[in-house]
C-alpha cells in the first residue's frame, strides 16, 4: 500500500450529481457528509457535471491543494469515464491507478424506484469504493512497440477507400480480397442514387488508384487463415489461392478466356444470367486485370485431361496447371475488416416466384441487366428478349419482417426508385408499379429523388405484395404475364396488377460465414447477423478488439456515402494507432510469480487469449504481458493462488466487500 | 407401428371414406390406428369461433383420453381437427396458465392431460414413418400416366405444419405419387383455402374459390384431384355441379381422398376404400390405372 | 343484434377485446403491426369483405373494433391461415378474428343477415347434445332457419351424398356426452365469476 507522507493515506471522494441523473434521485449533500465521515476521506465534494473541465480541474486542484494520495469518483459507469477521470487524476501529478470509480448512477440512481433506498444505496457503493483504494497501487501502462503496417480485409469500396487512405498517410496496406478482383459489389451496379452517378465510373479510378499505389500490396484470391498478436503487432497469416495463371508473366489478354473449352459455368459477376468459362477475368476492369482458372471447373484440374487450349493461346506462357496455394505471413499493428454484404435470397419466399416463375429477379439481378456492360448489353429485357410492358418492384423482401430479418436494410427504397428511374429512362413507354410499406428517403437528396421519381409518373402503391402468380393465357398476351396481388392500403382495395417483370428489393444481410470470420479475428456478431461496434453510437468503427476495426456494409446496411465515410473513420482510427511508435497497454494484468508457480500448465490452456506460455527454463507459467487482457481466468483456475491480477488483488476486493457491509458490520461508525 | 387414431366427426358422415380408405391403407401397411376410446368432436373452427377456454377443453378431453391409452402419437386425417388438436396442444405447452385453466376444467370430469403426447398429420406419418418407398413396394397397380393434381388445402401446413412441409406450397405427399407412378402436376393452387364451411354460409366466395381450384387443375390437365380433408373433398367434388351452374363451367373431375387412391395402388378393394360413393365418379381415372 | 350506441359501450368491448387479445399466446404482437396489407393481400375472401384484416387492427388502434362488428369481415374469415404465415410482425391475426367471432356471439354484435354464427351455434348444439357434431342434424337446422334454398341447391348431390351413406339420418352419442356438457357448464359459471 503506497502511502502518504505521513503515513495515512489521504482520500478524496467527489460525488457527481450528473445533471439530475443522479441528483434528481440521490440524496447527494447527505451522501457528501457521510463520504466525509469514513475513514481517511480527508476531502468530499460534490459537483454538477465531475466530467467536464471544472470538474475535472476540481478534482485536480484538490490532489495538489490537500495532498490527495487517493481519489474516488462516484458517478457514472466506469465505461463512460473512467478513462477521463484517469487522465485527469494523472494529470495532477498522482498516478491513474490511485483511482477508483463508483457506479452510482448505471448501478444506483438509474435503477432504483425510492430516493431513501437510492440514497443508501449510493452510500454502501462508496463505502466499497473508499475501502478499497486505500489497497489500489500506482501502476504503469506497459508501452509495446507498433508495426506501422495496416492489415485491410475486403476489397469493395469500404476497403479501397480506407486502404488509399491508409497508403496516402505513408503506411504500407495490405489489401486482402477474396475475389479474383477487388471492386465488390459497387462494381456490379449501374447507376448510383441519387446522382445517378455510373458506378463503375466512380469506382474504377479508385480501384485503378489502389492497383498502382507504391504503398498497397494486393492479395487477391486470397483469405486470411489465421490471426494471432495483439495491437499493434498482429500476426496474420493469409493464403492466396492458386490461379494456375501467373501473376507475373499474364497481361490480362483475355486470350485464354476466349479459348477455354469449357463454357457454361454461370457468371457470378453478373449474377448467374450468362456464362463465363473456366478460365476467366470477372470483368473488363477488373483489378489486377489477370486471368484466373476456376479449379472446379477446369477439366485440366478436375480430370486430369483437356486439350489446353489456353496454353495454346497463352503468349507469355502464363498458365501454371502445377501452381500451388502459397501462405503469407503479414506482420501488422492495425486492421480493419471491411467484408461487404450478400444479398438476401429471393427463393426463401417462395410466393414471389423467385427461381420458378420467369421474369422474377433480384435487385443485383437488375443492376446487371440494366448495365451497359451486363448479358443484355444494357437493354432492360425480359428472358424471352421483349421488353416489359410494365414492372413491378417489391420493396422489403426479406427485411422489416420477422420471418426473415426484422431491421429495415436501409438503402432499398432508394435503389428502388434509381430503378423504377432506369426503367423510364430505358423504356418511356413502360409502366413501373413500387409497391412500398413507407419511403425511407433520410440522406442528402434523397428525398428530393423521390419527388423526381412521383414527376416520372411511377406508380406508387402502398402495400407489401401478398404474391405473384402467373397470369392467365388471356391476361398475359393483353396486359402482363405475372400478377402482383397487393392490398394498396391507402385506398382499402386488394389489386391485381399484371406486369412483364418484377424485381425483388432484397434485403442486405452479413456475409454467410461472418461469423467465423469474426470469431477468427477476436470480436463477434449482432443477433441480425452483422459485426457487433463497440459503440452503436460514439464508436461505430472500433470493436471490442484493441485495434481491429470494421468499416461498410459487414457492420450494417448502408449505402456508398454512409461506407465511404466509415472507411475514412476506420482509417483514422487505424492511424491513430499505428501513427505512433508505440502503444500503452492497460496494467491491469496477471502476473505470475515464477517462484511460487508449480508449473502444472493448467492456467496456459484456459487461457481465452492465449497469454500465457509456459516457460520451460523456469518450470513456470509466464504472461505475456501485452496479450493479457485482465480477464482473471488464471487469477481464478490456479490451484495454488499464484497469480495476481494488478487492479484486482485479493486484498483490493476483499476490502471492497468489507465497505460494502460495513454498515451492516458497524451499523454505529462515528 | 401403432397410433392413436381420431377420426373426426366427419368420419362419419361426409367424410366416411376418408376414414374408410385410411384405415384400410393403414391395414394393407401393416399401421395400426388404434381409434382413441370415446373421442369428442375436435371443436373445429365452430368452437373456436363462440368460445375459447370451452374449445380447448373440449379438444383436450380428446388427448387426455389418447394420453390414457398411451404414449403413441396422435393420428388425425382431417385437415382442421389436425389443426385444432396440434395448436390446442401447443398452445398448452406455451402457456402454463392456459393449461392450468384447461386441466382445471378436464378434472371436473375425471380426467387430466399432462402434455406427452405429439399430434400428427397422417400424411406426415406415412411419409416420414412409413416411407414412400416401402408404400410404392407394396403397390400392386402402378398409377403410370395419371395426372394427380395433389391438394393439400389450407390447414395442412398452416399453421401447425412449418416443420415438416411448407406453408406456400407443400409437396410432402407429391413423392408418394411419383414414387407410385404417378405424374403429379404442379398444381401452384395447392394449399389454397377451398372456404369450408363459408359454401353453406357465405357461397359467394367459396364458390369462386372451388371455381378457381378446378380450373387450376384443369389447367394443369390433371386427371384427378387429391385431398386431405373432407371440407375440401367435399367442396371440390360435392359442389362441382354447384359451381357448374354458377360459373357456366362443365368441370367434372374426380376428387379422391389421397388414401382411397393410394390404397387403390396398393390393391385394396375398392369398396373397402369406398370408391363407390363417390358424387364425381372416379370410373375414368381408375380404369386407365394399368391392372 | 344488439346495437352500441354510447362510448362507454363502446369503450366496454374495445376493453373486452384488449383483455383478450392480450391474454392470447403472442397476443401482444398486435401492436407490431406495420400496416403493410400482406394480410388483406393474401386473404382468400378480403376482397369481399367490408375492411380487411389490415383494417381489423387499424381499427383496434383507433379504438373502433364495433365498427368492425358491424360488418361482414370476420365471418368471412375461413381461418385458411394466410395472414398469420405471411405477417412479418409475426402477429396471430387468425386468432385475432376468432376472438372477435368470440365478442360478437358473446355480446350479440352481428349483422342481422349474417348466417355463420347460426351454423356456429348448431355446430355446437349438436356436439353438445352428441358429444360429436352431427353434420346432417346440423345442416337441416340451418336451412330450415337460414336458407330455405339450400335443399334444392344440395339437390342431386344431396341424395348422392344420402345414398352412399355419407348423410346419415342418426347420430352415435359418445359414452361421455354428458361430460362434454358438464365442461361447459363449469366453464360457463367459471367465466361468469370473473367478469
Amino acid at each position: 500500500m503506497a502511502e502518504s507522507k505521513n503515513g495515512e493515506p489521504r482520500i478524496g471522494v467527489f460525488i457527481c450529481d450528473c445533471g439530475t441523473n443522479i441528483a434528481g434521485k440521490v440524496d447527494v449533500p447527505a451522501v457528501v457528509e457521510f463520504a466525509g465521515s469514513l475513514p481517511h476521506v480527508a476531502v468530499a465534494q460534490e459537483y454538477k457535471y465531475m466530467c467536464s473541465d471544472p470538474g475535472q480541474e476540481l478534482i485536480q486542484k484538490a490532489i495538489k491543494e490537500e495532498k490527495l494520495d487517493r481519489i474516488v469518483v462516484a458517478a457514472c459507469s466506469p465505461t463512460m469515464h473512467e478513462p477521463t477521470f484517469r487522465k485527469a487524476v494523472q494529470a495532477a501529478g498522482l498516478n491513474q491507478f490511485l483511482f477508483q470509480m463508483a457506479n452510482i448512477r448505471e448501478h444506483d440512481s438509474w435503477v432504483t424506484e425510492d430516493p431513501v433506498e437510492a440514497t443508501e444505496k449510493a452510500k454502501r457503493i462508496i463505502d466499497a469504493a473508499v475501502y478499497r483504494v486505500v489497497y489500489q497501487q500506482p501502476l504503469e501502462a506497459i508501452e509495446v512497440p507498433v508495426n506501422s503496417d495496416v492489415l485491410v480485409v475486403g476489397g469493395g469500396i469500404a476497403g479501397i477507400e480506407a486502404s488509399l487512405k491508409l497508403a496516402d498517410a505513408g503506411h504500407k496496406v495490405h489489401l486482402v480480397e477474396r475475389d479474383p478482383s477487388i471492386g465488390g459489389h459497387m462494381a456490379q451496379f449501374d447507376k448510383t442514387f441519387p446522382t445517378l452517378d455510373c458506378s463503375a465510373c466512380i469506382l474504377t479510378p479508385k480501384m485503378s488508384a489502389a492497383g498502382k499505389h507504391p504503398n498497397i500490396e494486393l492479395h487477391t484470391y486470397s483469405e486470411v487463415v489465421e490471426v494471432d498478436g495483439y495491437v499493434g503487432n498482429f500476426k496474420v497469416k493469409v493464403n492466396k489461392k492458386a490461379r494456375y495463371v501467373d501473376m507475373d508473366k499474364c497481361t490480362g489478354c483475355g486470350l485464354c478466356t476466349e479459348q477455354c473449352v469449357v463454357a457454361k459455368v454461370p457468371n457470378e459477376f453478373n449474377e448467374g444470367l450468362d456464362k463465363r468459362r473456366a478460365a476467366y477475368i470477372p470483368f473488363p476492369q477488373a483489378v489486377p486485370l489477370r486471368a484466373t482458372i476456376d479449379p472446379e471447373k477446369c477439366l485440366q484440374l478436375t480430370r486430369g485431361k483437356c486439350k489446353q487450349t489456353c496454353v495454346e493461346a497463352c503468349g507469355p506462357g502464363a498458365i501454371d496447371f502445377e501452381q500451388k496455394d502459397e501462405q503469407t505471413d503479414l506482420e501488422v499493428g492495425a486492421i480493419i475488416i471491411a467484408t461487404g454484404f450478400d444479398l438476401f435470397e429471393g427463393e426463401r419466399i417462395e410466393r414471389y416466384g423467385y427461381g420458378r416463375l420467369t421474369d422474377v429477379i433480384s435487385s443485383l439481378e437488375f443492376e446487371r441487366i440494366s448495365n451497359a456492360s451486363g448479358p443484355t448489353g444494357g437493354e432492360i429485357l425480359c428472358k424471352s428478349g421483349e421488353k416489359p410492358r410494365s414492372v413491378a418492384i417489391l420493396h422489403c423482401v426479406g427485411s422489416r419482417d420477422e420471418n426473415y430479418n426484422e431491421y429495415c436494410s436501409r438503402v432499398c427504397c432508394m435503389y428502388s426508385l434509381k430503378f423504377a428511374h432506369l426503367i423510364k429512362e430505358h423504356l418511356p413507354e413502360t409502366e413501373v408499379y413500387q409497391c412500398y410499406i413507407d419511403m425511407r428517403c433520410f440522406g442528402k437528396g434523397y428525398e428530393e429523388f423521390y419527388k423526381r421519381l412521383m414527376n416520372e409518373g411511377v406508380v406508387f402503391v402502398r402495400g407489401r405484395a401478398a404474391e405473384v402468380t402467373a397470369a392467365s393465357a388471356k391476361q398475359a398476351d393483353e396486359e402482363g404475364r405475372l400478377v402482383v396481388t397487393v392490398e394498396d392500403t391507402l385506398l382499402g382495395v386488394v389489386r391485381h396488377i399484371p406486369v412483364d417483370m418484377v424485381v425483388l428489393s432484397a434485403a442486405l444481410e452479413a456475409q454467410p460465414d461472418a461469423k467465423q470470420v469474426a470469431q477468427l479475428f477476436g470480436f463477434g456478431c449482432s443477433s441480425a447477423g452483422f459485426y457487433i461496434e463497440r459503440h452503436p453510437k460514439l464508436e461505430p468503427v472500433s470493436t471490442v478488439t484493441d485495434g481491429i476495426f470494421i468499416a461498410g456494409c459487414c457492420q450494417g446496411p448502408k449505402d456508398i456515402p454512409d461506407t465511404v465515410a466509415q472507411a475514412g473513420a476506420a482509417a483514422a482510427g487505424a492511424l491513430a494507432l499505428v501513427d505512433n511508435r508505440t502503444v500503452k497497454i492497460e496494467p491491469t494484468i496477471s502476473y505470475i510469480d515464477p517462484e511460487k508457480c508449480s508449473g502444472c500448465h493448467i492456467c496456459v490452456g484456459l487461457c481465452p487469449h492465449n497469454a500465457i506460455v509456459y516457460n520451460a527454463e523456469l518450470d513456470a507459467a509466464e504472461v505475456i504481458q501485452a496479450a493479457c487482457k485482465g480477464c482473471g481466468v488464471c487469477v481464478a483456475a490456479c490451484g495454488s493462488s499464484v497469480p495476481v491480477q494488478y487492479g484486482f488483488t485479493d486484498d483490493q476486493i476483499f476490502a471492497e466487500i468489507e465497505g460494502a457491509l460495513a454498515e451492516v458490520s458497524a451499523p454505529e461508525r462515528s | 407401428m401403432k397410433y392413436s387414431y381420431f377420426p373426426g366427426c366427419s368420419a362419419e358422415a361426409t367424410g366416411k371414406t376418408y376414414d374408410m380408405s385410411a384405415r384400410a391403407l393403414c391395414k394393407k401397411l401393416g399401421v395400426e390406428l388404434a381409434e382413441i376410446d370415446d373421442w369428442n368432436c375436435c371443436g373445429a373452427t365452430s368452437y373456436f369461433s363462440a368460445r375459447e377456454l370451452l374449445s380447448f377443453a373440449i379438444s383436450a378431453r380428446n388427448l387426455a383420453l389418447a394420453e390414457k391409452m398411451g404414449p403413441e402419437d396422435v393420428v388425425c386425417t382431417c385437415n382442421s381437427c389436425w389443426t385444432v388438436l396440434a395448436k390446442t396442444n401447443k398452445y398448452m405447452a406455451e402457456s402454463t396458465e392456459l393449461a392450468a385453466d384447461v386441466n382445471d376444467a378436464l378434472a371436473q370430469i375425471g380426467k387430466s392431460y399432462g402434455g406427452g403426447l405429439k399430434v400428427r398429420h397422417i400424411a406426415e406419418v406415412l411419409v416420414n414413418d412409413i416411407g414412400n418407398e416401402a408404400i410404392a413396394e407394396k403397390a400392386t397397380r402402378r398409377l403410370t400416366g395419371i395426372k394427380v393434381a395433389p391438394y393439400y388445402g389450407c390447414q395442412f401446413t398452416r399453421p401447425m405444419g412449418g416443420d415438416w412441409d411448407d406453408y406456400e406450397f407443400p409437396k410432402i405427399l407429391d413423392g408418394m405419387f411419383e414414387a407410385l407412378g404417378a405424374t403429379v402436376v404442379p398444381y401452384v393452387m395447392r394449399a389454397k383455402c377451398c372456404g369450408g364451411t363459408q359454401m353453406l354460409t357465405s357461397p359467394e366466395g367459396a364458390l369462386k374459390m372451388v371455381h378457381d381450384l378446378l380450373q387450376c387443375a384443369v389447367d394443369d390437365q390433371a386427371d384427378v384431384i387429391v385431398c386431405a380433408c373432407p371440407l375440401c373433398e367435399m367442396s371440390l367434388e360435392g359442389y362441382q355441379p354447384r359451381v357448374n351452374a354458377t360459373f357456366g363451367t362443365s368441370f367434372n373431375i374426380p376428387v379422391l381422398y389421397f388414401t382411397q387412391l393410394v390404397g387403390y395402388a396398393l390393391g385394396c378393394d375398392p369398396k373397402d376404400l369406398g370408391l363407390d360413393k363417390q358424387i364425381v365418379s372416379p370410373d375414368k381415372v381408375l380404369a386407365s390405372v394399368p391392372a | 343484434m344488439a346495437e352500441l350506441t354510447t362510448t362507454a359501450q363502446k369503450k366496454q368491448l374495445h376493453k373486452a377485446f384488449c383483455k383478450d387479445v392480450m391474454s392470447m399466446p403472442e397476443g401482444s404482437k398486435i401492436k407490431q403491426c406495420q400496416q403493410c396489407g400482406a394480410c388483406s393481400g393474401s386473404c382468400p375472401t378480403g376482397y369481399l369483405m367490408d375492411r380487411g384484416p389490415r383494417e381489423v387492427i387499424a381499427a383496434f388502434r383507433a379504438g373502433m373494433i364495433d365498427e368492425i362488428l358491424k360488418g361482414n369481415t370476420i365471418w368471412l374469415c375461413t381461418s385458411c391461415y394466410s395472414c398469420t404465415v405471411r405477417c412479418p410482425a409475426d402477429i396471430r391475426i387468425t386468432d385475432l378474428m376468432y376472438e372477435l367471432k368470440r365478442l360478437a356471439i358473446k355480446y350479440d354484435l352481428y349483422p342481422r343477415d349474417a348466417k355463420a354464427p347460426a351454423l356456429t351455434r348448431y355446430f355446437i348444439d349438436s356436439v353438445q347434445k352428441h358429444g360429436r357434431n352431427h353434420e346432417t342434424e346440423m345442416l337441416s337446422k340451418f336451412m330450415m332457419t337460414k336458407d330455405w334454398g339450400l335443399g334444392p341447391k344440395f339437390g342431386v348431390m344431396g341424395m348422392k351424398l344420402f345414398a352412399a351413406g355419407r348423410m346419415p339420418l342418426t347420430a352415435t352419442d359418445i359414452k361421455g356426452k354428458d361430460e362434454i356438457r358438464k365442461l361447459a357448464e363449469y366453464i360457463d359459471r367459471k367465466e361468469v365469476a370473473v367478469p
